[in-house]
């Protein structure tokens, strides 16, 4: 640890925070259909939207039907995103000329993007033409993060809300988060992004002399590089604000393309939690005691901030390894050190571990630096944040209905602890409340730990492992980590572009995110028709501090539970191994 | 209440599919023509009216005479800037500590009396294959090998070296680096 990889982490937090208020206001008015600035000026192209979709936007739903729009929405999304990959060779905005994508690579992708996963099995630049790009990814990138978003704004309706029958409508909530908050977010972040040299053209590629020509594996002389460019400022600001992931080329935002100087770093790296963040301070503000929001994100923050701090520590000690080599990595004024294989020298150490836990503590995925390369413990921190269950910021709108999830059983616990009818924020916590949220922080467990049982005992599957020994069992318990949980991030090294896993990891990156929906939407309905049981002294406050820290124990002891065995076998081991050379 | 939905579904689908995939790309590439064009289409760097290489993506080096970059793990060949990746090698991979040992057997040879340690960015690949950049630990640990091939002195070759170094954001914000193929350039260019 030195001087710079704290400063840079503190700026890093100041700025998030300084966010949080005003993008939390904003979007807290969004929901609640009151002027905010950007909603008058657009407000006829919110009303032109409903008129040509037949949407009815006075008529509140009931959560089934809630959840049947939602359901059918991303049915369609993942169908069109699946057909224009297989379509996309007789389609136009294809200079390449790439080939159809085979099946199973295309039902992966387009669950991975109707999921808000992004998982990619795809290589960006060699797989998929622009139009797929735009007309398929682009798309979902906004509307599966608009998903998450609405169904959040839903359950805050369950708590506000008196005796109702219904949560709200989908699609005004759907099309809201897309044009209020989505669209002109993504086009600052997009222009700025440009004039750092991030790629925005329709041309397929550049051609340019070698400085210096050089050889191929066979021997044969190459004398020209082939620059591939595109789309991609318009791609890559959106994936990074809506906790997408997926990216433009394949290497993700480690391409200086996609992330060329300290500056695009940075704001990509705010974007990821930038919406997470601030909907916490929405939740606040909706149900009228801000207190509650800050409390969970106080909450979030005293999980993420030791994270960060680790996973900086672990990747600047370095490897003993390469000591032993004679290489020097030592942070110094002239280098910042560190393991540096598979980083960039732009972002040195610190910038990429605070990258690579802000992405999998929010559910983005994106990189910009290769984890299946980080020291076992510096990798075991990303792939830890994920298993808690995308709840430490979380994907927009999951991450913080999940942590509500979390924060009904906590309610519960502690009402059981002290004998109290267990409430949260005047609405009764009952069994099928308990039930539901029960249900979704059983299920991503489940997955990552079947799906990693099975894999390691499938020949074929195991042929995909990359790195040898422990850490080639960390590569798959990884996979199934990130898809379970709807992050997208990869130790790369495994091979998941085959039948099995296109297949296995893309029904669980469905269930993981739609087997949650459900039930959540179950709870914003079965709350929306409580009463509000007023507040006396008997009531457990859940802002103080005591109830913070308790929250933090619940989210950290089931994921420490749950997990401990497995990440045994795999980073811990390897870290021992390291230690005894 | 499941099939009253279906048509707003597809419509809607249909109209957030032209705003968020067509006309939000267009309008981004659009603004970005008119005030960013050189960085739109990839920095591209000419000379005589010729792109010769893009000062965001690194080109491969070995001749003594060139600075090297980082270590590049594209296939088929290195700083394949069409298929960008990284190495994805485990910290305890054998294969790991075999091609940085091999790496630094490469700068040993190529400068016998450079007795320092090798700078670590120098043999360990980057994430994408096609870092334009390295440390300025990395560039100072070649200016030797590269002044005695081009018979210049070691203080022009740091100059040099210098003017192509970018500092933090601020003076804290990210790492200060040197852009490899742009000194290669202006070494190339520099007359005595």
């Amino acid at each position: 640890m030195n001087w710079f990889n704290l400063v840079q982490t503190a700026i890093f937090l100041s700025a998030l925070l300084l966010l949080v208020k005003p993008l939390g206001i904003y979007m807290a008015l969004v929901y609640e259909g009151k002027p905010a600035g950007l909603n008058v000026w657009l407000a006829p192209v919110e009303r032109w939207i409903y008129r040509l979709s037949f949407i009815k936007p006075d008529m509140s739903m009931s959560w089934k039907t809630y959840a049947a729009a939602v359901m059918l929405f991303n049915i369609i999304g993942i169908i069109v995103v699946y057909a224009l990959q297989r379509l996309q060779a007789y389609l136009f905005l294809n200079p390449m000329s790439i080939p159809a994508v085979p099946p199973d690579l295309a039902f992966n992708t387009a669950v991975s993007f109707a999921t808000n996963t992004n998982w990619q099995s795809y290589g960006g630049e060699t797989t998929l033409s622009y139009l797929t790009q735009m007309l398929a990814l682009t798309v979902q990138n906004f509307v599966s993060a608009a998903t998450g978003m609405a169904i959040l704004a839903a359950l805050i309706r369950g708590f506000v809300q008196k005796q109702v029958e219904t949560i709200g409508n989908f699609w005004v909530d759907l099309v809201r988060s897309t044009i209020y908050v989505l669209i002109p977010l993504a086009l600052i972040l997009s222009l700025i992004l440009v004039s750092q040299g991030v790629v925005q053209t329709f041309k397929s590629s550049a051609k340019v002399a070698l400085l210096q020509p050089t050889k191929d594996a066979d021997g044969k002389i190459i004398s020209e590089q082939t620059l591939a460019l595109g789309p991609a400022a318009s791609q890559v600001a959106i994936k990074q604000l809506g906790t997408n992931g997926g990216g433009f080329f394949n290497v993700n935002s480690a391409h200086p393309y996609e992330n060329p100087t300290a500056l695009s770093n940075f704001l990509e790296t705010l974007a990821i939690l930038l919406i997470p963040a601030a909907l916490c301070y929405t939740f606040g503000f909706m149900v009228r005691d801000r207190r509650q929001g800050w409390a969970i994100l106080a909450a979030m923050l005293i999980i993420f901030i030791p994270c960060l701090l680790s996973c900086i520590y672990f990747e600047q000690k370095g490897n003993p390894l390469f000591d032993r080599l004679g290489v020097d990595q030592n942070a110094t004024a002239l280098q910042p050190g560190g393991n540096m294989e598979g980083k960039e020298a732009r972002f040195g150490v610190t910038s990429s571990a605070v990258w690579a836990t802000a992405t999998t503590a929010a559910s983005n995925g994106s990189v910009n630096s290769m984890h299946d390369s980080y020291m076992p413990l510096g990798g075991l921190i990303p792939m830890w944040l994920m298993q808690l269950g995308e709840v430490i910021f979380g994907g927009v709108g999951s991450g913080l209905y999940g942590m509500i999830a979390f924060v009904i059983i906590a309610v519960f616990i502690a009402g059981l602890m002290i004998g109290r009818t267990p409430e949260y924020l005047g609405k009764k916590i009952e069994s099928y409340e308990m039930k539901m949220a029960s249900l979704m922080i059983l299920i991503p467990p489940i997955l990552v730990l079947v799906g990693t049982a099975v894999s390691v005992v499938l020949p074929q599957a195991k042929q995909a492992i990359f790195n040898p020994g422990t850490h080639g069992f960390s590569e798959i318990l990884y996979a199934f980590s990130s898809t379970a949980n709807n992050n997208g991030s990869a130790f790369a090294g495994l091979s998941t572009n085959n039948f099995f896993y296109n297949l296995t990891l893309g029904l669980v990156m469905f269930f993981a995110r739609y087997w949650l929906v459900i039930p959540i939407l179950a709870i914003a309905g079965s709350l929306s028709r409580k009463k509000v049981v007023p507040a006396t002294q008997g009531t457990l406050p859940t802002h103080t501090p005591l109830f913070i820290l308790f929250l933090v124990m619940v989210v950290l002891i089931v994921g420490a539970l749950t997990f401990f065995p497995a990440l045994a076998l795999g980073p811990i081991v390897e870290h021992l191994m390291l230690g005894g050379g | 209440m499941f099939k009253e939905q279906i048509k707003p579904a597809i419509l809607s689908f249909l109209i957030l599919t032209i705003i968020t995939g067509v006309l939000y790309p267009l309008v981004v590439t659009g603004i970005a023509k008119v005030f960013f064009p050189k960085q739109a289409n990839g920095s591209l760097i000419y000379r005589n009216q010729k792109p010769i290489g893009s000062s965001l993506i690194g080109q491969p080096f070995d001749n003594p005479k060139y600075f090297w970059g980082r270590p590049s793990a594209t296939s088929p060949v290195a700083f394949n800037a069409s298929a960008s990746s990284g190495s994805n090698l485990g910290p305890l991979n054998s294969a790991l500590a075999e091609t940085i040992t091999n790496r630094i057997k490469l700068y040993k040879a190529a400068d016998p009396n450079n007795t320092a340690p090798v700078p670590v960015d120098l043999v360990t690949s980057s994430a994408s294959g096609l870092d334009p950049h390295i440390s300025l630990a990395a560039a100072f640990y070649q200016i030797s090998r590269v002044a005695r091939h081009r018979n210049l002195s070691q203080d022009t070759v740091k100059k040099i070296v210098l003017q192509h170094t970018k500092g933090r954001l601020m003076a804290i914000i990210g790492e200060p680096v040197v852009n490899v193929l742009e000194v290669n350039l202006e070494l190339d260019e520099y007359k005595k």
